[in-house]
């Protein structure tokens, strides 16, 4: 008994994890007009997806913002971890502990002084305030991943490398940079999706010039049933798997 | 030839991070913390004179029933997560290791995905023509549908869905780095199954437990948009006051206050952690 | 004489097909010092963790002064453990570290404060006991673990490798430490460890185990000096194996062809038989190293020399390839006494002094399955 319990445990809440998620994807492909009747088998909520235009448009908007996001966050927040992991300098630890501090704030906290700096400065909401936000959320958790990634490496292989008369750049480039591309490559994926999801942040620092697709998603499922979101849904998890996958992939690989 | 080298990289990064970080954290958050203390005006959203009018009508019986609706919703949250979590992180830690990976895997694709659809997905399960009362119906438990969207158990469910890996993940690694020969010593000390969860196990996991409660805790009282999908207007969160305040009711200085509840509630479970990490020995210390 | 306390019989475990023990028997008597020697993987943790009750055993039984243990739980068993690596709960004090095994007997608090102050007295650290282990140094935890498992007055004390983390000199003091604690407190201390000479220094007794059977069950003179087969003899110090022939058996005595040489020595309690083959063991130090003209003794030529400081210590190869490890004690009268490297020697040793075993059926057992003797 002992040894099935915790198997039975296990199996159940991975059940009810995957339930809503299973529900989802069937429903996407449900003809009914109606939300929970099942009306058999079609793509018709796929077409109807895709003939909207301004959904189309947030969605090309929504990969253009978290792309742009996750590549500014991974560059500085690389940085920002080599520096803590390779210099000494003052106010290191009230870096690390603001980091840890904007990691742990609730996003609400986060979005309303970010709201209330926009106006501040006057920088017109949209794009690029949405771009400085993401950034700053993701920013921790590119820096963690690569801190964690850095903090399991051999200290004695960047010395090697300069012991065998390269210079510090060289190194960087030879060494440092192979060693945590698997981090670099995990933060960026994390930036991207945290982006991709983000719906509380970008509510407040939005404008009407710049949908994106979680606000209009959410526009969408705050009153009733919208079929169309099933297909949406299923279409962002399979995306998010290949994603997922794909990482997980050059991880393996590089373990190699 | 080496710092020379160094020395303007170094600066640069340095300059670029805290620069994000004091203009990007510290001055909105103090904008927040200013805001708090000034007066409401519908035209310019602020205005003079300073005052605790904000902090006042956070005690307000309308506003303090909200807040502690809110609380009560974002604990129990936090509790059912922890019920499901520790049991579930203790088992995953027993597991074969290459099974191990395989379940953390499928326990954070769902992480990945977009927690607008999966709180929608919620919706047509627990909607009043949804699957569960389907099921129910027709297995003839039940004559007429159950509400169950539109109540707190369903805003709840909602928020435990949405924050169950950030409870489990931190228990796990605790329950990982839990060494065996320490329930053994306890055992052999004369310890019972049950003293030794007491005395060892829990003490041992605490850090686990706090670690898990803040990242739980916080969230379940901001994510305004669960509350919009599944709870009505009678079941809101500080987040959703919060964002009413500031988006659709202009009143700045009482949103702010609002969102300062947060942070000092954050504050304090940090410390929390902190403390108990310290008790171990695992950081700071001499 | 002593009497036992606790016996094994038959002990059988498998860990997923493998077998670790296979039908041990063990007596341990009361208040002696047992150590449990041999190399990883020879089943001497096993059985540790068998005793202590965190494994139970296939088949066979444990039993303790009469009362039968075998199925008992561990924290129903009236025997301590020191783990490995101390295994020092990490968010207690030392004191509550100590005192941990006396609440969960439910003692009166103020026994407890006098049992705990008590004992870390006699392990000198009555001073740290508001320490968290982990301001501790390795040879303070090393103390609490010990101090934690005394308190409760067990009737025996499982200490699992608990020098293994030491360092080389902390070891020594430690050895000596639980030497004493053992004799103040009169427990028996089953000890395990894989360092030989660790086990002859600390030990009344010796059991050397290897595939989960008791290779020898002696006093550490016993098994270093009449070792019961070849395993023992390699494993407990270093040996020299000499390959003889029995020439002719008499009463007391044999002659055996050693080299070529004749010798007559005692006669092994092994039957012999005129033609067998068998191993005249000799340790290094019952070498005796002689002029290359002398007419007793097998040639052979010095290949390298180790100066010990109280000893010289030779490595000799014999004319047919024979590597011979030789330990002298240096000379008072002759301190200038060494060898050059090539020098022409002749090999001998003492009679009485060397051990004589069968030939085994298959005595080749490879020197990489253990590891290097301290």
């Amino acid at each position: 008994m002992s040894r099935w319990l915790p198997r039975i445990y296990l199996t159940l809440v991975y059940i009810l994890i995957y339930v809503p998620i299973v529900v989802l994807v069937v429903f996407s492909f449900n003809e009914s007009r109606t939300g929970y009747s099942w009306g058999g088998l079609g793509l018709r909520w796929y077409e109807s997806l895709f003939d909207n235009r301004a959904m189309v448009g947030a969605m090309w908007n929504s990969l253009w913002l978290a792309l742009s996001a996750a590549t500014v966050s991974t560059v500085i927040g690389a940085l920002t971890a080599l520096a803590l992991h390779r210099y000494r300098f003052r106010g290191k630890k009230l870096l690390n502990g603001m980091l840890f501090v904007v990691m742990m704030s609730p996003e609400i906290v986060l979005a309303i002084s970010l709201l209330a700096l926009f106006l501040l400065v006057g920088l017109q909401l949209g794009y690029v305030s949405l771009l400085l936000a993401h950034v700053t959320f993701c920013l921790p958790f590119v820096v963690i991943t690569v801190m964690a990634r850095l903090s399991g490496f051999d200290e004695s292989l960047p010395e090697a490398a300069r012991d065998l008369g390269a210079s510090d750049f060289t190194m960087t480039r030879t060494v440092l940079i192979p060693v945590i591309m698997p981090a670099l490559l995990a933060g960026w994926l994390l930036g991207f999706t945290l982006s991709l999801d983000d719906v509380v942040v970008s509510t407040f620092v939005s404008g009407p010039g710049y949908e994106i697709l979680p606000l209009r998603i959410y526009s969408m499922v705050r009153v009733g049933l919208k079929p169309e979101v099933n297909a949406l849904g299923t279409l962002l998890l399979v995306f998010s798997l290949v994603m997922l996958m794909l990482s997980q992939w050059i991880l393996i690989r590089s373990k190699r | 030839m080496h710092s020379v080298m160094q020395q303007p990289f170094k600066t640069a990064v340095l300059i670029l991070v805290w620069g994000w970080l004091l203009f990007l954290v510290f001055v909105p958050n103090l904008l927040v913390v200013g805001a708090s203390v000034m007066t409401r005006d519908p035209a310019t959203f602020l205005s003079l004179p300073l005052n605790l009018d904000a902090y006042r009508q956070l005690f307000d019986p309308l506003y303090l029933e909200v807040f502690l609706h809110s609380l009560y919703m974002a604990a129990m949250t936090t509790l059912v997560c922890l019920l499901i979590g520790y049991p579930f992180a203790w088992a995953l830690s027993k597991v074969g290791k290459q099974r191990q990976l395989v379940l953390i895997f499928l326990l954070i694709v769902p992480f990945w995905t977009n927690s607008l659809v999966r709180t929608y997905a919620l919706k047509l399960i627990l909607a009043t023509n949804g699957l569960l009362n389907s099921a129910l119906m027709s297995i003839g438990l039940i004559d007429e549908p159950l509400q169950l969207l539109y109540t707190e158990g369903a805003v709840i469910i909602g928020l435990v869905y949405l924050l169950l890996p950030f409870m489990i993940l931190p228990l796990y690694s605790v329950f990982e780095d839990l060494r065996q020969e320490l329930l053994l010593a306890s055992h052999d000390l004369g310890a019972g199954r049950l003293s030794t969860f007491i005395h060892v196990i829990v003490p041992l996991t605490l850090p686990g437990v706090l670690a898990g409660v803040m990242l739980v805790l916080l969230p379940a009282m901001g994510l305004f948009f669960v509350p919009d999908i599944l709870g009505g207007s009678r079941n809101l969160l500080v987040g959703n006051v919060i964002k009413n305040q500031f988006l659709d009711a202009r009143n700045w200085p009482f949103g702010a206050a609002a969102s300062i509840v947060l942070t000092v509630t954050m504050a304090f479970l940090m410390f929390a952690h902190r403390l108990s990490k310290r008790r171990l020995g695992e950081e700071g210390g001499s | 004489m002593k009497q036992t306390l606790l016996s094994l019989s038959n002990l059988s475990k498998q860990f997923s097909g493998k077998t670790v023990l296979d039908g041990l028997d063990l007596e341990i008597l009361d208040g002696e010092f047992i150590t449990l020697l041999g190399p990883s993987g020879c089943g001497k943790t096993t059985l540790l963790r068998l005793m202590a009750g965190f494994e139970h055993p296939d088949k066979g039984s444990i039993t303790l002064a009469g009362q039968d243990l075998t199925h008992t739980t561990p924290e129903n068993r009236p025997l301590n453990t020191v783990f490995q690596h101390y295994a020092l709960f990490p968010h207690m004090s030392v004191f509550d570290n100590v005192a941990y095994g006396l609440k969960m007997e439910k003692r009166p608090k103020g026994e407890i404060r006098q049992r705990v102050e008590d004992v870390l007295a006699m392990v000198q650290l009555q001073d740290f006991a508001q320490r968290k282990p982990h301001q501790l140094s390795g040879g303070q935890q090393q103390r609490v673990a010990i101090a934690r498992a005394v308190v409760k007055r067990p009737r025996l004390l499982l200490l699992d490798e608990p020098l293994s983390a030491l360092d080389f000199k902390l070891r020594r003091t430690m050895q000596v430490e639980l030497k004493r604690l053992q004799r103040e407190l009169g427990i028996t201390f089953v000890f395990v460890t894989h360092d030989q000479e660790e086990a002859l220094s600390m030990s009344d007794r010796v059991v050397v185990l290897k595939d989960g059977l008791v290779q020898q069950l002696g006093t550490p003179r016993e098994v270093y000096e009449r070792p019961a087969n070849l395993f023992t003899a390699r494993f407990v110090g270093e040996t020299n194996f000499f390959p003889g022939t029995v020439d002719s058996v008499h009463d007391g005595s044999i002659t055996v062809d050693v080299f070529g040489l004749k010798r007559t020595l005692r006669r092994p309690d092994f039957p012999v038989r005129e033609g067998q083959k068998l191993h005249v063991l000799l340790r290094p130090e019952d070498i005796r190293v002689l002029d290359p003209a002398d007419e007793h003794g097998v040639a052979g030529k010095i290949v390298e020399r180790n100066y010990k400081g109280s000893t010289l210590d030779s490595v000799i190869h014999l004319t047919d390839g024979t590597e011979v490890l030789a330990s002298e004690f240096f000379d008072e009268d002759d301190p200038a006494f060494d060898y050059r490297l090539g020098e022409p020697v002749k090999v001998s040793w003492v009679d009485g002094w060397e051990w004589l075993l069968p030939e085994e059926v298959a005595p080749e057992q490879s020197e990489e399955e253990f590891p290097a003797d301290a």
